[in-house]
């Protein structure tokens, strides 16, 4: 479960203050599947990062399964990540040098899992997203939407509860875009967290919840 | 993470950046190599100056006239006299002396020798038999010096091979004579190719007794007296004994100079210590410019990766991780490079050995030293880039927006 309570974020552009954030308050249930939309600069990217640690708020608390987590350390921010989430970029951001398989055992290398189990992980999940006979690819003989799917194999890796997606289809064709979508809606189905951030309206429109953002603030949170 | 998975995955991004891992390589390698070939070439400068000092004898301790101190002067001016001359009597009685068991007057100079209508220079000593021993030299053919004595004069000589061969082509030597200035002398013994030192040879001698030698340059002087001591242990005080006696025979002067070869060979050898070692350094500072250079592609390849640094974050990597991967790959270039460096070190060397009269071999602190570097460079010039790269903001990181 997440818990948002007054969460600001502020940059300094220029000697102007950016309020990318301003006072959120805001709960996402465990399993809840959630379309944050709104008009570039609304913040909703920036409450991904909040939400995922990339960032730190200015202000406020946040509660992931009930641990504040805006006051751990650098190391304790690591594992949470780790361990409790999975990221999805729109750029995919695979390792080129890296082949499918590899790159999916990236978070087991990083969390010092055993070879044998790395390797036995990583296959079980691109088979789970329909990329068994393209394991040994490297990334740039890949198409997008195998890229995208890689990168989601590899976010499932070290079985996070919270899966985060910050525009997953925005560089697919509407066909691949549909195919990730898919991927994605089917793990939501087997009780995972997904929030997913994006322009996209026909996600909007499947996502169980609608949050609309604008100018750091939850204008609109709809459930269906 | 894993050392191996950590080393395994350093050397995946090291391969993958060929140009850049070949450029930092040879740069370490170059560093290894100038510090293996540099002390190599001092430390064999030092073994070749030993051994020919020690082709001079054992337990030597040579006297000459006169007495040379540096940054003092000279006693004899300040007393108005000119030092005194060594004679074959001041030799003789060194002889008395309990630790001395060679003493060997000399007689330096040059002379013309020809037998019938072939001639030629040559450098011409006056000896005793003694300093067949002394300096262990030894006649392939004929015989020693007479033993005569010192003071008495004898027309005969021992010569070397190439005076043989040059002046009696294609026949033997001994039993022949021989002319040098006005004088015949019968050749008695040919020298053969042991006793080669510091530029000089047997081979290219004459060696007449000493007293004949000085009838031919009309002098009663020596050149040098050698001595060599009974054992190691008493050269000093031989050194004492010899400096007391010549001392008592020139009315209380001590106007001669006496060098042990163990002192001679202490001086060169420290001399040649501090030679490699400063040759070391010289190359250990390639080595520091090598680990800037691995600072500098480090930190272009910490910003070229800053995508898969955000990444890494964002996968749950703690920034120690982060610190170490970088670290990993610059100590991994150092390792490889010095490995690269040694390997062509010890080629040069090797050829070096081919083309030089010594043996250049690196001695092995040289090796250990340049290794141990090379690797610390690796490690402290790394560590500015991947701790740049651990610090790095991941959101930023992730949009390339670093």
């Amino acid at each position: 479960m997440i818990e948002l309570e007054h969460i600001s974020r502020f940059f300094q552009v220029g000697g102007e203050t950016v309020h990318a954030l301003d006072d959120v308050d805001l709960t996402i249930e465990t399993g809840e599947y959630v379309a944050v939309m709104g008009p570039s600069g609304s913040g909703k990217s920036t409450l991904l990062n909040i939400l995922g640690l990339l960032d730190q708020p200015t202000a406020g608390v946040y509660r992931l399964d009930g641990t504040d987590t805006t006051h751990l350390d650098a190391n304790a921010q690591a594992r949470v990540r780790g361990e409790n989430v999975g990221f999805i970029f729109q750029t995919f951001h695979l390792v080129v040098r890296l082949t499918a398989l590899e790159n999916v055992e990236l978070p087991l290398l990083l969390a010092s899992r055993p070879n044998a189990e790395r390797r036995a992980r990583a296959r079980e999940l691109l088979t789970g997203v329909g990329l068994a006979d393209r394991m040994d690819h490297r990334p740039d003989q890949l198409s997008g939407g195998q890229r995208q799917r890689v990168a989601i194999a590899r976010a499932m890796a070290m079985k996070p509860a919270l899966l985060l997606a910050d525009e997953p289809t925005g560089n697919l064709d509407t066909a691949s875009g549909k195919e990730v979508l898919e991927v994605l809606e089917k793990l939501s189905a087997e009780g995972l967290t997904l929030i997913v951030v994006t322009h996209d309206p026909l996600i909007g429109a499947r996502a169980r919840r609608r949050i609309n953002m604008r100018d750091g603030k939850v204008i609109e949170d709809v459930r269906r | 993470m894993k050392t191996g998975d950590l080393l395994a995955f350093a050397t995946q991004s090291l391969l993958r950046a060929r140009m850049r891992s070949s450029m930092m390589l040879l740069a370490m390698a170059i560093g290894v190599a100038a510090v293996v070939m540099l002390t190599a070439l001092g430390e064999g400068a030092r073994r070749y100056i030993t051994s020919e000092f020690s082709a001079l004898g054992t337990n030597l301790i040579v006297i000459l006239p006169g007495r040379t101190e540096t940054g003092g002067i000279n006693p004899g001016i300040i007393g108005g006299d000119t030092p005194r001359d060594l004679t074959i009597a001041d030799a003789e009685s060194l002889l008395r002396l309990p630790t001395v068991a060679q003493v060997a007057p000399i007689i330096v100079g040059q002379a013309t020798i020809s037998v019938g209508r072939l001639e030629r220079d040559t450098a011409l000593m006056g000896g005793t038999r003694s300093i067949f021993a002394v300096r262990r030299w030894g006649v392939t053919q004929g015989e020693l010096l007479p033993a005569i004595r010192w003071d008495q004069t004898a027309s005969v000589c021992v010569i070397g091979g190439n005076i043989a061969r040059e002046l009696f082509p294609g026949r033997p030597a001994v039993g022949q004579w021989l002319r040098v200035g006005a004088r015949r002398f019968r050749v008695i013994g040919i020298m053969g190719s042991a006793g080669r030192s510091l530029g000089f040879d047997v081979q290219e001698l004459v060696l007449v007794p000493v007293a004949t030698a000085q009838a031919i340059y009309n002098r009663t002087t020596l050149f040098r007296i050698l001595v060599q001591a009974r054992s190691a242990d008493d050269m000093q005080r031989t050194r004492t004994d010899i400096i007391e006696t010549l001392k008592a025979r020139h009315q209380g002067v001590e106007d001669v100079t006496v060098i042990t070869q163990d002192a001679l060979l202490s001086t060169f050898n420290s001399i040649f210590t501090v030679l490699t070692l400063a040759l070391g350094g010289i190359a250990a500072i390639s080595l520091l410019v090598a680990g800037v250079l691995v600072m500098n592609v480090m930190l272009v390849a910490v910003s070229q990766r800053t995508a898969e640094i955000g990444l890494m974050k964002a996968l749950g990597a703690r920034p120690a991780q982060i610190t170490r991967l970088f670290l990993a790959e610059a100590v991994l270039l150092a390792l490889f490079g010095s490995l690269i460096g040694l390997a062509l070190g010890e080629l040069v060397t090797w050829a070096a050995r081919q083309l030089l009269p010594f043996d250049a071999v690196a001695p092995a602190w040289a090796v250990i030293f340049g290794v141990v570097v090379a690797i610390a460079c690796g490690l402290i010039f790394g560590i500015l880039p991947a701790r740049r790269a651990a610090r790095l903001d991941p959101v930023l990181a992730l949009a390339g927006k670093i």
